[in-house]
């Protein structure tokens, strides 16, 4: 097999780019832990309702014992449930997601919250928000005709003016139901 | 002389662009829509409907008809002999015709607006998912032309290596069978079953799992035949030669065994896959670029080769010297400039981390239009002036009006997906149908959404211009023009090659293996986790 000399210098090349790219996402992935959604848990979406964790009464924005802020959100055709949040800057803010019927994907513009919500599992997402201020959250994946319509706001406010959770605080932080 | 089936390349090609015709005017009717400059046409039904015609036409419709026409022809031309069956090739064509045809009743009937994606548990009606299925099954038949006309010419030739346009070819019947493995099983074992009432259930989740076993290599199987224009026709247009034959062969093995298991790079946001799995495919998702550099190297190599020979001279002046008039070397410029914008967004989407800025935002659709429209469309509109007048017989309507539409193209392309780049950053979800969010953000949208609009109008009127030129040439009279398709020659002359570059036999097993590591248990979890399925939605 014949390969000319600056082709090899090029395949070189082409190794190097590639192999240059793989080592920052290994590094960002394996030493600085940043991972997409991926926690595999699953629920039943047709009885939400008789979960603790996602019954209507608890959704919102909780504090754990360890002080830690966990949000616990609804999708549903066609809005997010609570449609109105208010969640601390600065702070490491936990979603939690279910659908109760078809697929919905959700993300909070120019921010890292994204993620999928797809029917029979919880979606999770941990990120935080260095900017105080107005965030719409945004339904990004097709879900029916009234897709345009869904999406909800969420207030990121400075640390020190947070007033906390609007709704009861979950003692324990428990998962399902 | 040997019967190079010109009736089957055109029956076939002609499906494919007058479907191409249709979804450009979607195309323009859902930016328009979309962008709510003329509130009279504002309807969500109409634009859902309208973006999973436009779906199907482009993805499905347009580049399988495509890709078997071409086939054909490679095949016949290239190894200088004819069809292995002529009724088996048509019996292929007519099945996917038939499933076409089958798939766009409920889609014009607003009975199919699930995207071409398919979306459970939203439900479309059950002949929507059998004409799409009919679709691919026809082209399963053209699989298998390619296959067993490689193994005839083989057996006439021992030793000898096959054309590189071939073993492309085959290269790309044989993904194209892998590829069809996880959508023909979400629609045979899921959707269709549910469609028509057997079961009440689906696994959203395995449904989204197999789909994207398909999602990533069947943009290579559109692509391969954009990349065999690129090596074997483009050089010998700019009057040169092929840098190298055998560079061509390991690219396309390449892009076969890497293309294949890295899907979970479109399910990097979903909660049903856990992350060492997206990992492990986001690896492949770069080794995958490898290939596609390659081939950049060895085309760029090539065009040069001819521009010197044609006179021209330093570091650049070759450039110049290519003939920019000729549209197969234009549109391989045009092309190559395109996959070099679209190629760095893919980059960003494939990024594991750096994904979660852009998902399901308009910069995704911005990536793939580039790369589709820009790259992969752009080339088969090169190769259908190519051979049209080898196909018909009649020299081309005109010469002029393809290097303008080529260049009409490249402009659309640039000031369609420029916007939606931006928008895509500036958090603009993707399929939407209107801006009704009551948010300051989205009133910074609506500058990039007038450019999206003028970008669409040109496409339209490029690809009106495309057809029409086809339609007179075929329309015109007959001359006694050369109808030989000329292949380019390497620099180094080819005599023998591995015979893992001259086959497929080691390659197929190496998929069996990469494809069990990478979904073997990812699939094998929704029989073992305790899943809910939802049931069916209406949209």
């Amino acid at each position: 097999m014949h390969i000319d000399p600056l082709e090899r210098k090029w395949i070189f090349v082409v190794f190097a780019m590639v192999g240059i790219m793989l080592i920052a996402i290994f590094f960002t992935a394996l030493v600085q832990r940043v991972h997409p959604p991926s926690n595999v848990e699953t629920i039943d979406s047709a009885s939400l309702h008789l979960t603790q964790e996602f019954a209507e009464d608890n959704l919102g924005v909780h504090r754990g014992a360890d002080a830690a802020v966990r949000v616990t959100m609804v999708a549903a055709r066609y809005g997010f449930y609570p449609q109105h949040i208010e969640v601390p800057a600065g702070t490491p803010v936990t979603f939690r997601w279910a659908t109760i019927d078809v697929l919905h994907g959700v993300h909070m513009a120019r921010t890292n919250m994204n993620t999928m919500v797809v029917p029979g599992f919880v979606s999770q997402v941990t990120t935080v928000f260095p900017e105080p201020g107005e965030y719409p959250m945004f339904c990004n994946e097709y879900c029916g005709l009234g897709h345009d319509h869904m999406w909800s706001r969420v207030t990121v406010v400075p640390k020190d003016q947070w007033s906390g959770p609007k709704v009861a605080t979950v003692a324990a932080d428990k998962k399902g139901g | 002389m040997f019967d190079k089936a010109e009736k089957l390349a055109l029956a076939n090609m002609w499906v494919a662009f007058v479907s191409f015709l249709a979804a450009a005017a979607l195309g323009l009717y859902q930016v328009l829509e979309r962008s709510g400059i003329v509130p009279e046409l504002d309807s969500a039904a109409g634009y859902f409907g309208s973006v999973s015609t436009h779906g199907v036409l482009m993805a499905y419709v347009l580049t399988t008809f495509f890709i078997m026409g071409f086939g054909y022809y490679t095949a016949t031309t290239s190894l200088k002999q004819p069809v292995w069956s002529k009724p088996f090739a048509w019996i292929g064509f007519w099945v996917s015709l038939i499933g076409t045809l089958m798939a766009a009743v409920p889609l014009v009937l607003g009975k199919a607006s699930v995207l071409y994606t398919f979306y459970p548990p939203m439900q479309a009606s059950a002949a929507f998912y059998i004409g799409t299925t009919l679709l691919v099954v026809g082209s399963w038949f053209w699989c298998v032309e390619m296959i067993v006309m490689m193994a005839q010419w083989k057996r006439a030739h021992p030793g000898k290596p096959v054309p590189l346009a071939m073993y492309a070819t085959v290269a790309n019947a044989i993904l194209w069978l892998w590829t069809t493995v996880g959508v023909a099983s979400e629609v045979l074992f899921q959707l269709i079953p549910w469609s028509l009432g057997w079961t009440s259930t689906v696994d959203a989740a395995l449904a989204r799992t197999l789909f994207s076993w398909t999602l990533h290599p069947i943009v290579y199987f559109w692509l391969i035949p954009a990349y065999i224009a690129l090596y074997t026709m483009v050089p010998a247009a700019a009057g040169g030669r092929l840098f190298s034959d055998e560079m061509g062969r390991v690219a396309f093995v390449m892009l076969l065994v890497f293309s294949l298991p890295i899907g979970f790079h479109h399910l990097y946001m979903d909660p049903e896959q856990a992350a060492g799995w997206k990992l492990f495919h986001g690896f492949g998702t770069f080794m995958v670029a490898v290939p596609t550099l390659f081939t950049g190297f060895t085309v760029i190599a090539s065009l040069e080769i001819a521009g010197r020979l044609r006179g021209g001279k330093g570091l650049l002046g070759w450039i110049g010297a290519l003939p920019w008039s000729n549209p197969m070397v234009l549109a391989a410029l045009l092309a190559l400039l395109l996959l070099a914008f679209g190629g760095f967004g893919g980059v960003v989407n494939a990024s594991y981390a750096m994904n979660t800025v852009v998902h399901n935002t308009a910069w995704v659709p911005g990536h793939f239009h580039l790369i589709f429209g820009g790259t992969t469309v752009i080339m088969y509109f090169a190769v259908a002036y190519y051979l049209w007048p080898r196909l018909t017989g009649k020299s081309l309507f005109s010469h002029g009006l393809a290097v303008a539409q080529l260049w009409l193209w490249f402009i659309g392309m640039l000031v369609t997906t420029a916007p939606w780049h931006v928008l895509g950053i500036l958090g603009q979800p993707r399929r939407i149908s209107s801006i009704v969010y009551d948010t300051p953000l989205a009133t910074t949208w609506a500058p990039y959404e007038a450019v999206m609009v003028t970008g669409g109008a040109i496409l339209l009127i490029s690809a009106i211009m495309f057809v029409i030129n086809l339609l007179l040439t075929h329309a015109g009279a007959a001359t006694d023009a050369g109808r030989e398709v000329e292949y380019a020659l390497p620099i180094h002359p080819v005599l023998r090659v591995p015979s893992a570059l001259n086959g497929f036999a080691l390659w197929n097993w190496v998929l069996v293996i990469y494809l069990v590591a990478s979904f073997g248990y990812p699939i094998a979890q929704f029989f073992i986790l305790d899943v809910h399925n939802p049931t069916a939605w209406g949209i």
